[in-house]
C-alpha cells in the first residue's frame, strides 16, 4: 500500500521553509565525500543541482543525451524568469507571487511548495548576476523588468529573448567549474533507460551510450531525475526534438507515482502549423504580448477573404477588428494566462474567424506599439524574435501582423514529489519540469526557469541531505548486484525486441499518429467520449507499433531510429495515462478543459468539492488499469476563488 | 522542389567516409533544411538503409547542436542563421546540394555529419566561468553595470557553441569561441576579478586541444550564426598580453 506524505513542515506559510532548514538533518563535510549522487539531466534543474551538490562536497555523476550539457532544452527558453525583487516598486512580494502562481494554476498546486518557490526566487537572480548572466539593464545600470501573463506587476527578469540560454550557460559554467575540480563526472550522450532499485531504494541507473551503443550500469546513494517535460507525446510541440518522457516513465514503471499527467500547457503564441512534414513548432515568446495586440476580423467575410488570400490584415479598418482578449478580459487584456488566451484563440478560429490559409491562426499586431514607441524600441525589445519569425514564415512582422496559434509547450504533470522533492521511492528525487510540484493545472510564464533553478540551486541541496544523512554508513554500491543484472537484462530484452520487429512503418509514422490522437482528443478541449476513444486508439496504435515498426541497423553504434523508437514506445503508454487522467478529472481547471464543464461564457468550471487533489497514478502493468492515489490539497493561506481576469 | 544531395557518409570515427548521392522530390519550399533531411531519412529507412546521422535538437537556432557544412559554408547559404532555421526557399529547384560535417582536427567525425565538439566543453571547464558557489552572493542590484557594457557582454554571451567559426577557419582556430566567453566575463565587474587567470587557462586549453592560430582572416565573424564580433578576439588578445605582462604569476 502506498502512503502519501507530502511532508509539509508546520507553521505559518512564510516560516515553513525557514523552519525546515533550521531543523533538518545535515551531512557533515567528511561524510559528504563518501556519498555519491546521480543526476540525470543537464538542464537548469540538473546542472544547478549537480554543481551545488559538488560544491557542498558530494560526489556527482551527471548524465545527458546531448553532446554537451549546454544543449539541454532549457537553452531554448526565451522570455524571462520571475522573482519578487519588487525593484520597480509596483507592489510585488513573496505573497503576491505565491498568490499569482496558485491562482494561475487554478488552485491545483501545493501551497507550501509554491510559497518556497516565491521565497527563493530572489536568491536565483542574485546568484545568476554573480555568475555573470547578462540580464537586461536600464540606463541607470540597474536591472530591467517586464511583465508576463497572469500578473499585475513587472517581475520578470530577462536577457534579450534568450533568457533560458543565459541562465543555462550560467549553470553550465558552475557545472563546468565542478567538472574541472574533479568532483563531478559528466557523461554526455548517455541515455538513462532504466532505474535500479535495491531494497526499495533508488540506487542506480542503466544507460545506453548513444554513440557506441554500449549498455552501462551506474550506482549511487541517490538518484535525481531532471529530465524535463513530456510535451513531445503530441509529436508537434515547442519542445526540442530529443525532449522525451522516458526517464520519468521508466521510474513510473518501477513504482514512482505519476502526478497529474493530463495537465499540459498549450502556449497561445506559436507559429502555426504549415505542412505535414513539419517536425516541430516554434514559440514566439509570451513577452510579445506586452506590446502586441491579438485580434481577428470582426466579420466572417473578412476572415474568409483573408483565408483565400484576397485581403491583407493591414487593409482591415480598426473598427472591423476584434481584439477579443481585450474585449473579454478588460483587466488583463492581452496578458491573460496562457490557458485562457489559448482557448480564446481556439474559440474564435472554431467559430470561423481564424486567419491564414488554414483559418487556424490569429494576429499578433505590433502596429500600435511601433506607432507609440518607434520601430527602434520594438526592435531592441524583440529584434531576435522578429528575425526568427521572418526567417521561418517569410513575412516581415514590422509591417504586417504576426500570425500565431496555440501549441503544446509545457507539462505541469510529472513525477509526484513531496516537499523535499523526493518521489515515493526513497532515494529517488525529481526536479524541474520532470516533477509535478509547483504549477498546478497551469503554469504562469517565466516560472519554469524559476522553478528549475530553485529546485537545483536552493531546494535539493538542502532536502537531499535529509535523506543522505541516513546513508553515511552505506558504502559505495557495486553494480554487480542481482538488481543491476535484472535491470540490464530487462533493457537488453526490450532493445532486442524493438530491433527485431523489422516491420514496415517508421517510428515517426507512429509518433505522428499518436500526436494527432493526442491533439484531437487530449489537447485544448477534451470530452468524455473523445477521451474514451483516445484510450482505445492509443492501445491499438501501440499494438501496431510493436508489430510493425521498422528500425534499421542493429544495437551497436549510433542508431538514431532506435533511440526514437525507445522514446516513442514510452509515449505510446504515457499518452494513454494522460487520457485516463483527463477522463477521471470531471471538471475543467487550468490547461485541462473538459467541454462538459464550462460556464455559460465558456470559462473553465472547476469542481473544488470533488477534485481539489493531486491525482497520482500507480503503474500496474502495461495493459492494466493504473491505480489512483489522491493527495488532497488544502488551502490554508489562500482563499480559493473562481479565477477572474476580467476585472 | 527536386534536389540532388551529395552527403558525407561515414559509419563511425574509425571508418573511412565518402560522398553518396541521393535525390529528393516534391520538397515544399516552406520546409526547413532539416525537415528536408527528415524526408530523405524516412525514404532511406523504407528502403532498409541507415538514415543520415546529424546533430540537432532545438531547431530554433539556439542550442548549437546542428552543424552542417552546406555548399561550402557552415550553416548554409544564408547569413546570421543556423542551418536548422534555413528554409528550402533559399535553394534553387533542381540544384545539387553538398552536405558535409564540420572539418577540423579538434572536431573528429563521429558518424556521418556528427562531430565531437567536446573540446569546447573542456575549454570552458578550464576557466570559462566566474568561480562563485551557490549562495552567499550580494543583492543583484548591488553593483550597477553600465547598460552599454551589459549589452556588449550580452552580444558576446549570445554564442551558441556550434563551432561554425572553427569549421570555416582555414587554420581551424577557436579564437572567436574562446574570446566570446572571455569578453563576456571581462566586460562585467563580477568577472574582472579572475579575468587574467581565466584567459590564460582557457587559451592554454585551446592550444592543447589542437585548434590552429588566428591569422585575422575574419571568416569566423562572417559565418557566425549569432554575429559574434571580431572585436572580441582583439579584447582577448589584450587581456592575454595584459595577463602575461602583469605581475600576477600563477601556476596553470
Ligand atoms: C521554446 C520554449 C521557451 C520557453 N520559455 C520559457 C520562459 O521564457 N520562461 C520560463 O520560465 N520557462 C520557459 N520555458 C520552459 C522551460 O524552458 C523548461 O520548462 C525548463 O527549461 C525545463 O528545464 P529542466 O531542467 O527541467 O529540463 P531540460 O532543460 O529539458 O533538460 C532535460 C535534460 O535531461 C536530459 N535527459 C532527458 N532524458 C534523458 C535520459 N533518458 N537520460 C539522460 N538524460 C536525459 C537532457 O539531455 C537534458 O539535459 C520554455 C520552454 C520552451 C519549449
Ligand atoms: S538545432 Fe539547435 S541550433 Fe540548430
Amino acid at each position: 500500500m502506498i502512503k502519501l506524505d507530502a511532508k509539509i513542515p508546520e507553521g505559518p506559510i512564510a516560516e515553513k521553509w525557514t523552519n525546515y532548514k533550521a531543523t533538518q538533518k545535515l551531512v557533515n563535510p567528511a561524510n559528504k565525500r563518501k556519498l555519491e549522487i546521480i543526476v540525470v539531466g543537464t538542464g537548469l534543474a540538473g546542472a544547478a543541482a549537480a554543481a551545488s551538490f559538488s560544491e557542498l562536497g558530494f560526489r556527482v555523476k551527471i548524465f545527458g543525451i546531448h553532446d554537451s550539457p549546454r544543449r539541454a532544452h532549457s537553452i531554448a527558453a526565451q522570455g524571462g524568469i520571475n522573482a519578487t525583487k519588487n525593484y520597480p516598486n509596483d507592489g510585488d512580494s513573496d505573497y503576491r507571487l505565491f498568490y499569482d502562481t496558485v491562482k494561475g494554476g487554478d488552485y491545483r498546486a501545493r501551497e507550501a511548495n509554491v510559497y518556497r518557490l516565491a521565497e527563493v526566487s530572489n536568491n536565483i537572480i542574485d546568484q545568476c548576476v554573480a555568475q555573470g548572466v547578462p540580464f537586461a539593464r536600464e540606463y541607470s545600470g540597474y536591472l530591467a523588468n517586464r511583465s508576463f501573463g497572469g500578473a499585475l506587476v513587472s517581475r520578470t527578469f530577462y536577457a534579450r529573448g534568450q533568457t533560458g540560454q543565459q541562465l543555462l550557460l550560467g549553470a553550465y559554467g558552475a557545472l563546468s567549474k565542478e567538472i574541472h575540480s574533479g568532483k563531478v563526472t559528466m557523461f554526455t550522450r548517455e541515455e538513462m533507460l532504466d532505474l535500479v532499485i535495491v531494497d526499495g531504494r533508488a540506487r542506480g541507473i542503466i544507460t545506453r551510450h548513444l554513440i557506441t551503443g554500449e549498455i552501462r550500469r551506474h550506482a549511487a546513494h541517490a538518484v535525481v531525475l531532471a529530465t524535463g517535460g513530456y510535451g513531445n507525446v503530441f509529436f508537434l510541440s515547442t519542445n526540442a526534438m530529443n525532449s522525451n518522457g522516458s526517464a520519468v516513465w521508466r521510474a513510473y514503471k518501477r513504482g514512482a507515482l505519476f502526478a497529474n499527467p493530463c495537465f499540459v500547457q498549450i502556449h497561445p503564441t506559436c507559429i502555426p502549423v504549415h505542412g505535414d512534414y513539419q517536425s516541430k513548432l516554434t514559440l514566439m515568446s509570451e513577452s510579445l504580448r506586452n506590446d502586441g495586440r491579438i485580434w481577428v476580423p470582426k466579420k466572417k467575410e473578412d476572415a474568409q477573404k483573408i483565408q483565400r488570400g484576397e485581403l491583407k490584415p493591414t487593409e482591415i479598418p480598426e473598427e472591423d477588428r476584434d481584439y477579443y482578449l481585450e474585449r473579454r478580459y478588460p483587466a488583463f487584456g492581452n496578458l491573460v494566462p496562457r490557458d485562457v488566451a489559448s482557448r480564446a484563440a481556439k474559440e474564435r478560429c472554431d467559430a470561423g474567424y481564424g486567419v491564414g490559409n488554414t483559418g487556424l491562426a490569429v494576429y499578433l499586431d505590433f502596429a500600435d506599439a511601433i506607432k507609440r514607441l518607434g520601430r527602434d524600441a520594438i526592435e531592441a525589445r524583440y529584434g531576435n524574435l522578429f528575425q526568427m519569425y521572418e526567417k521561418i514564415v517569410d513575412d516581415n512582422p514590422y509591417e504586417t501582423p504576426m500570425m500565431i496559434y496555440p501549441a503544446i509547450h509545457y507539462t505541469m504533470g510529472g513525477l509526484w514529489v513531496d516537499y523535499e522533492l523526493q518521489t515515493n521511492i526513497p532515494g529517488l528525487f525529481a526536479a524541474g519540469e520532470a516533477n509535478f510540484s509547483d504549477h498546478g493545472a497551469n503554469r504562469l510564464g517565466a516560472s519554469a526557469l524559476m522553478q528549475g533553478l530553485s529546485d537545483g540551486y536552493f531546494v535539493l541541496p538542502y532536502t537531499i541531505q535529509s535523506y543522505l544523512a541516513d546513508q553515511i554508513t552505506v558504502p559505495d554500491f557495486k553494480t554487480d548486484l542481482p538488481e543491476f543484472d535484472e535491470a540490464e537484462k530487462r533493457v537488453n530484452d526490450e532493445l532486442k525486441k524493438l530491433i527485431g520487429i523489422k516491420g514496415s512503418q517508421t517510428v515517426d509514422h507512429f509518433h505522428k499518429k499518436l500526436g494527432h490522437i493526442m491533439w484531437d482528443h487530449v489537447g485544448m478541449a477534451r470530452r468524455k467520449e473523445g477521451l474514451e476513444e483516445a484510450i482505445k486508439m492509443i492501445k491499438e496504435l501501440r499494438e501496431e507499433f510493436w508489430k510493425d515498426v521498422k528500425i534499421p541497423g542493429d544495437l551497436s553504434g549510433k542508431n538514431t531510429e532506435l533511440e526514437k523508437a525507445w522514446r516513442c514506445a514510452d509515449f505510446l503508454e504515457l499518452g494513454e495515462l494522460m487520457a485516463r487522467d483527463a477522463l477521471m478529472r470531471n471538471e475543467s481547471c487550468g490547461g485541462h478543459f473538459r467541454e462538459e464543464y464550462q460556464t455559460e461564457e465558456g470559462e473553465a468550471l472547476r469542481d473544488d468539492k470533488n477534485f481539489t487533489f493531486v491525482a497520482n497514478w500507480e503503474f500496474k502493468g502495461v495493459d492494466k488499469e493504473p491505480e489512483l492515489h489522491k493527495e488532497p490539497l488544502k488551502y490554508e493561506f489562500i482563499e480559493v476563488k473562481t479565477r477572474n481576469y476580467k476585472e | 522542389m527536386d534536389l540532388t544531395l551529395k552527403i558525407w557518409r561515414q559509419k563511425d570515427s574509425k571508418s573511412k567516409g565518402g560522398f553518396k548521392t541521393y535525390h529528393v522530390k516534391d520538397i515544399s519550399p516552406d520546409a526547413s533544411f532539416l525537415e528536408m533531411l527528415d524526408i530523405l531519412n524516412e525514404e532511406l529507412i523504407h528502403k532498409g538503409e541507415m538514415p543520415v546521422n546529424f546533430d540537432n535538437d532545438c531547431r530554433e537556432g539556439i542550442c548549437g547542436a546542428c552543424s552542417l557544412y552546406v555548399n561550402g559554408r557552415p550553416h548554409g547559404p544564408d547569413s546570421a542563421i543556423t542551418i536548422c532555421q534555413v528554409h528550402m526557399r533559399k535553394f534553387k529547384d533542381g540544384s545539387t546540394v553538398t552536405i558535409e560535417p564540420w572539418r577540423s582536427r579538434a572536431f573528429p567525425v563521429i558518424s556521418d555529419l556528427m562531430v565531437d565538439r567536446s573540446a569546447f566543453d573542456r575549454i570552458i571547464q578550464a576557466g570559462g566561468y566566474i568561480s562563485v558557489s551557490t549562495g552567499g552572493v550580494p543583492d543583484a542590484n548591488e553593483i550597477p553595470i553600465n547598460k552599454m557594457k551589459a549589452d556588449e557582454a550580452m552580444d558576446a554571451a549570445a554564442c551558441i557553441g556550434c563551432g561554425a567559426c572553427v569549421a570555416t577557419c582555414k587554420n581551424a582556430s577557436a579564437m572567436l569561441f574562446v574570446s566570446a566567453k572571455v569578453s563576456q566575463l571581462a566586460l562585467l565587474p563580477q568577472g574582472q576579478i579572475e579575468a587574467k587567470r581565466r584567459v590564460q587557462k582557457m587559451v592554454k586549453q585551446m592550444d592543447y586541444e589542437g585548434f590552429g592560430n588566428c591569422t585575422n582572416t575574419g571568416a569566423c565573424e562572417a559565418e557566425c550564426p549569432k554575429e559574434i564580433k571580431l572585436t572580441n578576439i582583439a579584447r582577448m588578445n589584450r587581456e592575454f598580453i595584459g595577463a602575461k605582462l602583469g605581475a600576477q604569476k600563477m601556476k596553470l
